[in-house]
């Protein structure tokens, strides 16, 4: 098919035609993607990174925070998801809310996330080992210390060393962690008293002014929009990127990856532009970083008659091990002011309950020793509803808003917590064959559900959160565990890093094992998950992949 | 609490908006309505400010004063070049002025705050979910009473109205969360 016009018909005269065969191709523009092209671009390579969202523009996050808000908005609407691009089936046991777990567009899910950024612990890397459960990964948490430092520095982590249950580290975070909230300090003789051991938070988001960009100023809508970007996003990186060469094209999405004469090396992703044009974008490496569901997604799309089960899958494992985060929580009201809602993020967590989720303290929570998994505790600085968003929503104003306002607001706290979720061969993303986008390509399926081992640790978190507010003699209002629980928006494992080629997707390099030219820079590489939020693991995975990319080349 | 045109300004700051435009489209609005000529962005209309004003009197809770210049320095300023949202504004006032002369036999601005409230009770406004493109109750809800309540409850004055000086939709700063009730 050829192309009418080099713009895809999008009107805004950028140059959408590919390069000629370039070093790298990159498919994605989040995290992952951003950092691999900075990288690359930063030693000399030329590099295309093609991404199927838009480039949107810094200027109108205003608007956004403001969408995010406002009632008439949904959630998707804020980044724009949604529609027959971003169609999607979830036929598992357990509904999978995809398009508000996403975003499509250069800086990709960090437009959205929160921005904690933890490490993993030890005993992360040696599930099965350690625990007999999931599976070890092929590298150690000391094969990836150092890509963690570096990844802090170019997140600008914002943290402190005061966590006395974290893996070891050689050097402080790059800026201040942020002081603890108000809501901190009613939590806090209630721990103690428990022995429930707390902690700053390392967050990607600026204490001061760092690398170009400003400081936190509270605008409280961190989730899913930043607008003064304080906190981290990857369309940052992908700007820099670009400045030093790099070339991104958007509104570009990959329809497949082809190999050529020798069916172990690709050849070219095909991508097509808004007007249905497609294009081939040559290369000599090419990095998937597209993000858990599209990455696989993609790979299926891949077969051919070489690759008959998609592309890089021959272990039968491409979409395979779908796992995520699940969120416990529980919260109701002091009789007091609590202060809530003024900032976005947290300050204060406990990992205590990480390593060994089932020990008591002598201070009153009780000890477990079912199987469980590993839970994360974060302490809320934003329980209870914002008056902003309450004020939009009802059927009063004037004097009794306000009196619902000041009746609604002021007395809340609460604590949230992630869990570990077993990795499941069941839980998948595939491609259904039913329903198609807006370019003719099967949706992604994504079949979800959750194993006793999870609801256990579920119920477990509930336990300590109950236990930590009853001491606080909090009146509990509502609690989120086994029963109601959901997804952290945490995609991992569905193309599984291993040393053996028939259990898991990519090498310890991160390139698949199955084709030569084909690396992975995703937590679809995630054999297992922990309980930490994922993306400083997804940024020292990318900054590996980028130097494994480079001595290929 | 006096509303006055500082906080305005910083609630219009933390909306996007630079420079306090508010007041200067506020008189462009009033002159070009009142000389019958089309502004660049479309027709003028010269009953935006007095009803916005006006339906703030009514959603705003008695304890603000200032309302008029809270709300011409802020709610217009936000009109500034935003062409759609402005032509959703105006058609949201006419919608009011339309039933105020039809069930009260004078304009929107001309009746008293008490009857103000029930045209919008009536027009069904108070149970509507905002729309911009939905029923004349919805557009309402979505151009004039959301607008308005979203202008005073994520600034600052609004915020310590319930009890938080830096609410949601506000870059009050990074000590406010540290702080203790007072």
């Amino acid at each position: 098919m050829t192309d009418p016009d080099p713009d895809g018909c999008v009107g805004d005269g950028h140059d959408r035609t590919p390069s000629e065969r370039v070093d790298v191709c990159v498919v994605g523009a989040g995290p992952a993607g951003a950092l691999v092209v900075h990288d690359l671009v930063r030693t000399g390579h030329e590099v295309v990174v093609l991404e199927a969202g838009p480039r949107f523009d810094p200027d109108d996050r205003i608007d956004r925070m403001e969408r995010s808000i406002r009632p008439y908005y949904d959630p998707p609407d804020v980044w724009e998801m949604g529609g027959d691009r971003d169609a999607f089936s979830a036929t598992g046991e357990l509904y999978y809310p995809l398009n508000v777990a996403r975003v499509k567009g250069v800086g990709g899910s960090s437009l959205h996330w929160q921005g904690m950024v933890m490490r993993l612990h030890e005993a992360d890397f040696e599930r099965r080992t350690r625990g007999g459960y999931g599976a070890d990964w092929p590298i150690g948490y000391d094969d990836l210390r150092p890509y963690y430092a570096r990844a802090e520095r170019r997140l600008g982590v914002a943290g402190a060393s005061d966590n006395p249950f974290a893996p070891p580290r050689e050097e402080p975070h790059p800026l201040p962690a942020f002081p603890p909230s108000y809501p901190d300090s009613l939590f806090a003789p209630a721990c103690e008293r428990l022995g429930v051991s707390t902690h700053s938070v390392p967050n990607a988001r600026n204490s001061e002014g760092f690398d170009g960009r400003s400081p936190c100023v509270g605008y409280g809508t961190c989730q899913p929009v930043c607008p003064s970007g304080a906190k981290w996003s990857a369309d940052h990186e992908v700007r820099k990127a670009e400045a030093e060469g790099a070339r991104l094209i958007d509104r570009a999405a990959v329809q497949r990856l082809v190999t050529g004469e020798r069916d172990d090396r690709v050849t070219a992703a095909v991508y097509a532009t808004p007007d249905g044009a497609e294009h081939r974008q040559e290369a000599r490496e090419f990095v998937l970083a597209a993000g858990g569901v599209e990455t696989p997604r993609l790979l299926l799309l891949s077969r051919s008659s070489d690759h008959p089960d998609g592309l890089a899958n021959s272990s039968g494992l491409v979409g395979r091990y779908f796992t995520e985060h699940l969120f416990a929580g529980a919260g109701g009201r002091l009789d007091e002011p609590t202060r809530q809602n003024h900032v976005g993020f947290n300050t204060t967590e406990s990992h205590q309950f990480y390593d060994d989720p089932g020990r008591g303290t002598e201070g009153g929570i009780p000890a477990d020793g079912g199987d469980l998994s590993a839970i994360k505790l974060e302490f809320l600085n934003y329980a209870g509803p914002s008056p902003v968003e309450m004020a939009l929503s009802g059927e009063d104003w004037g004097n009794a808003l306000l009196s619902r306002l000041r009746e609604g607001y002021g007395t809340h706290v609460a604590m949230g917590a992630l869990v570990e979720q077993l990795p499941r061969r069941e839980n998948r993303v595939t491609l259904d064959l039913s329903r198609t986008d807006d370019h003719g390509n099967p949706v992604p399926d994504v079949q979800w559900s959750l194993d006793e081992r999870t609801r256990r640790t579920l119920a477990r978190a509930n336990e300590i959160q109950r236990a930590v507010l009853g001491e606080m003699s909090v009146d509990v209002e509502w609690t989120v565990g086994p029963e109601n629980t959901g997804p952290a928006y945490h995609h991992m494992g569905t193309t599984r890093m291993g040393a053996d080629p028939d259990e898991s997707v990519v090498d310890p390099r991160l390139y698949t094992h199955d084709v030569t030219n084909l690396s992975i820079a995703s937590s679809s590489v995630f054999p297992t998950g922990g309980a930490m939020n994922p993306t400083l693991t997804i940024a020292a995975l990318a900054l590996k992949c980028a130097e494994h990319v480079d001595e290929a080349l | 609490m006096e509303l006055t045109r500082r906080d305005a300004l910083a609630a219009l700051a933390s909306a996007g908006v630079v420079g306090g435009g508010g007041a200067a489209v506020f008189a462009r609005e009033r002159r070009e309505g009142t000389d019958g000529e089309s502004s660049e962005r479309g027709t003028a209309d010269p009953r935006v400010p007095d009803a916005l004003v006006a339906t703030a009197e009514v959603v705003y809770p008695d304890e603000v004063s200032g309302v008029r210049e809270f709300v011409e320095t802020y709610s217009l300023g936000r009109l500034e070049g935003r062409a759609d949202y402005r032509t959703g504004v105006r058609e949201a006032v006419a919608e009011l002025d339309d039933h105020a002369r039809a069930w009260y036999g004078e304009g929107y601005t001309s009746l008293d705050p008490d009857t103000r409230d029930d045209l919008l009770r009536s027009m069904g406004v108070d149970a509507a979910e905002e729309d911009p493109e939905g029923t004349a109750a919805e557009q309402v809800r979505f151009y004039a009473v959301n607008e308005l309540l979203f202008a005073l409850y994520s600034s600052p004055a609004g915020g310590r109205l319930v009890g938080i000086e830096n609410p949601q939709g506000h870059p009050g700063g990074i000590e406010s969360y540290r702080r203790g009730p007072r």
